[in-house]
């Protein structure tokens, strides 16, 4: 199956800082393809690539199979972007801005005027759409960034971090939208901070660090794969000082949590027996133990670490 | 196809136009810029000395239409690149040719209409207007030309603050007002000042206003006038598209 998008050896530098470098990926059609980094890794520079508002110094990128350098109105015309400022015209209403947007992808006026509504009636701006953005708050200019990226019905939608500074029910009316347009067929390009946004949007992810790619899988797999990040959490009766739990079997490192203590390991079963060797010898009660997966941020975390080591 | 394209892009330049004019022309500054300022300078300039109606006609339609068709071109750039606008505007399918002839069309309508002020001013006064169709014809292409350098003196340097770019544009925009015919009629300057006067697009306008209301009197031909002017709005035209397009990305860096 042919991607949706498709980048190669894709290179940005600016003088001496490499903002993204040689990075190479493919986007399946229809699926939400998750962008993590830190800040300054290179996701915001790839959209801008990918989204024809500036050129990359080497590589190639395609998007529905045109070429983002050599057909950049072809690929325009088929893609949308919600950036993580939200740059609606401040002195425009609400529905100029839909015009607007609707005017510069070529949309007939009876087309826009009816996207139009819905949006705003989705996003619940309709009964301000004629007053200026300047007066929205930062979760209603951001709804309305929404709103023109999904008023051109692109094939692909570019969101560089969408919910950023959102209160939690924008946010996930956000995320709900989200999930709305990518089954209805569209292919979502998402970079964000928030790891569990990335877990519960995403299809597949790549983990971005210093412009180069550390790691592209589906976030399950990402999890599973990370060794030394399973854990068993356990809470006794009274306190036990870390130093002697560390000395139990199969454990890579111990960490106190509050009234918990957490044990790293690869094999979560040989630390439960030795754990309950320990507290026969020790007199002590277990009060709760629980195994557990690692997270996608242990494993975002364990992989930038790795990075900056290498 | 192409011409499908070409007219497409042209219809996404009136959309930048329409923003435009919606956003920049109702600003205070821009009406201080393109009608105060050109009003004022012209009162400091000629009043009180004793000269032809039609000497101050062509001083005061010469300076506002000038003034006004430059009066916000040079700043919508980096304006759009501080308020991120120009990131959304610049992943739209529209041209860079097309969204810097929505900056043009909008300067163009504004200086041309905020120029019908002097000109019935002049009506008022009783200014002899003995060749009409040259005047208007000589406005419509005079805005142009200045809007169109305006948008160029927006591309370099490459920066998305406003007040920068707008104090390079009133170092050029002065010295042109004062080499151009305005004050000192070409015909009363000495050599090097008409050859100064020569590289102003002002020149032209001023002297086809000459021709227009003082019995068809005037340095130049009014062809090589209008030659001259649409000369000028060529070169202006493909320049800023030139810079622009290889400095835009540069702003949002």
């Amino acid at each position: 199956m042919e991607n949706a998008v498709e980048i190669k050896d894709l290179t940005k530098s600016y003088e001496e800082l490499i903002a993204v470098n040689r990075i190479n990926l493919g986007v399946r059609k229809g699926e939400i393809f998750g962008f993590l980094g830190p800040n300054g890794a290179g996701k915001t520079t790839t959209i801008r690539i990918l989204t024809g508002v500036i050129k990359p110094t080497g590589g190639t990128a395609k998007i529905m199979g045109y070429d983002v350098l050599k057909q950049p109105l072809r690929v325009k015309q088929i893609i949308s972007v919600v950036p993580e400022t939200a740059n609606a015209y401040l002195d425009l209403t609400a529905w100029q801005n839909l015009m607007l947007i609707g005017e510069l992808y070529g949309f007939p006026k009876k087309e826009r005027v009816e996207r139009a509504i819905v949006l705003l009636r989705t996003f619940e701006l309709y009964k301000k759409r004629n007053t200026l953005t300047r007066g929205f708050s930062k979760g209603m200019k951001q709804k309305l960034v929404l709103c023109m990226a999904l008023l051109t019905k692109p094939t692909v939608l570019f969101l560089d971090e969408p919910t950023a500074g959102l209160d939690v029910e924008s946010a996930r009316l956000m995320r709900d939208i989200i999930r709305r347009f990518n089954g209805d067929g569209a292919t979502i390009f998402l970079s964000t901070h928030n790891m569990e946004e990335a877990n519960q949007l995403c299809d597949r992810i790549a983990i971005i660090n210093h412009g180069e790619i550390a790691a592209i899988d589906t976030p399950e797999n990402l999890r599973m794969k990370s060794s030394g990040l399973k854990s068993v959490e356990v809470s006794f009766n009274k306190p036990v000082s870390v130093a002697a739990l560390s000395k139990i079997s199969g454990v890579s490192h111990v960490e106190k949590m509050g009234d918990k203590i957490r044990f790293y390991t690869d094999e979560p079963h040989i630390v439960i027996e030795s754990l309950t060797e320990f507290v026969r010898l020790k007199r002590l009660v277990i009060i709760s133990l629980n195994t557990l997966a690692p997270t996608l941020e242990d494993v975002f975390v364990k992989l930038i670490k790795e990075r900056e080591g290498d | 196809m192409k011409e499908y394209i070409f007219l497409g892009q042209l219809k996404r330049s009136l959309a930048i136009a329409k923003k435009n004019l919606r956003i920049y022309y109702r600003r205070g500054p821009v009406v201080i810029f393109g009608l105060i300022m050109p009003f004022f300078l012209f009162l400091a300039f000629f009043m009180g000395r004793n000269m032809p109606i039609d000497r101050l006609f062509t001083g005061l339609l010469g300076m506002t239409i000038f003034f006004s068709s430059m009066s916000i071109g040079p700043a919508i750039v980096p304006f759009e690149a501080r308020s991120r606008t120009l990131e959304r505007l610049l992943s739209t399918p529209i041209s860079v040719w097309a969204l810097l002839m929505g900056d043009v069309t909008a300067s163009f309508l504004y200086g041309f209409l905020i120029s019908l002020i002097p000109l019935a001013i002049g009506f008022i006064l009783g200014v002899n207007i003995i060749n009409g169709l040259v005047l208007i014809l000589g406005m419509v292409l005079a805005a142009f030309c200045f809007s169109s350098f305006s948008v160029l003196l927006s591309a370099y340097p490459p920066t998305d603050i406003p007040s920068t770019v707008m104090m390079i544009s009133n170092l050029v925009k002065f010295p042109l007002v004062f080499i151009s015919g305005v004050f000192i009629p070409i015909m009363e300057m000495q050599d090097w000042g008409r050859i100064a006067a020569s590289f102003s697009p002002l020149t032209y306008f001023t002297d086809l206003v000459n021709f227009s209301t003082t019995q068809g009197i005037s340095y130049y031909s009014v062809f090589i006038d209008f030659v001259a002017l649409a000369g000028f709005t060529a070169l202006f035209l493909v320049f800023a598209i030139k810079i622009h397009e290889k400095s835009l990305s540069k702003r949002l860096a």
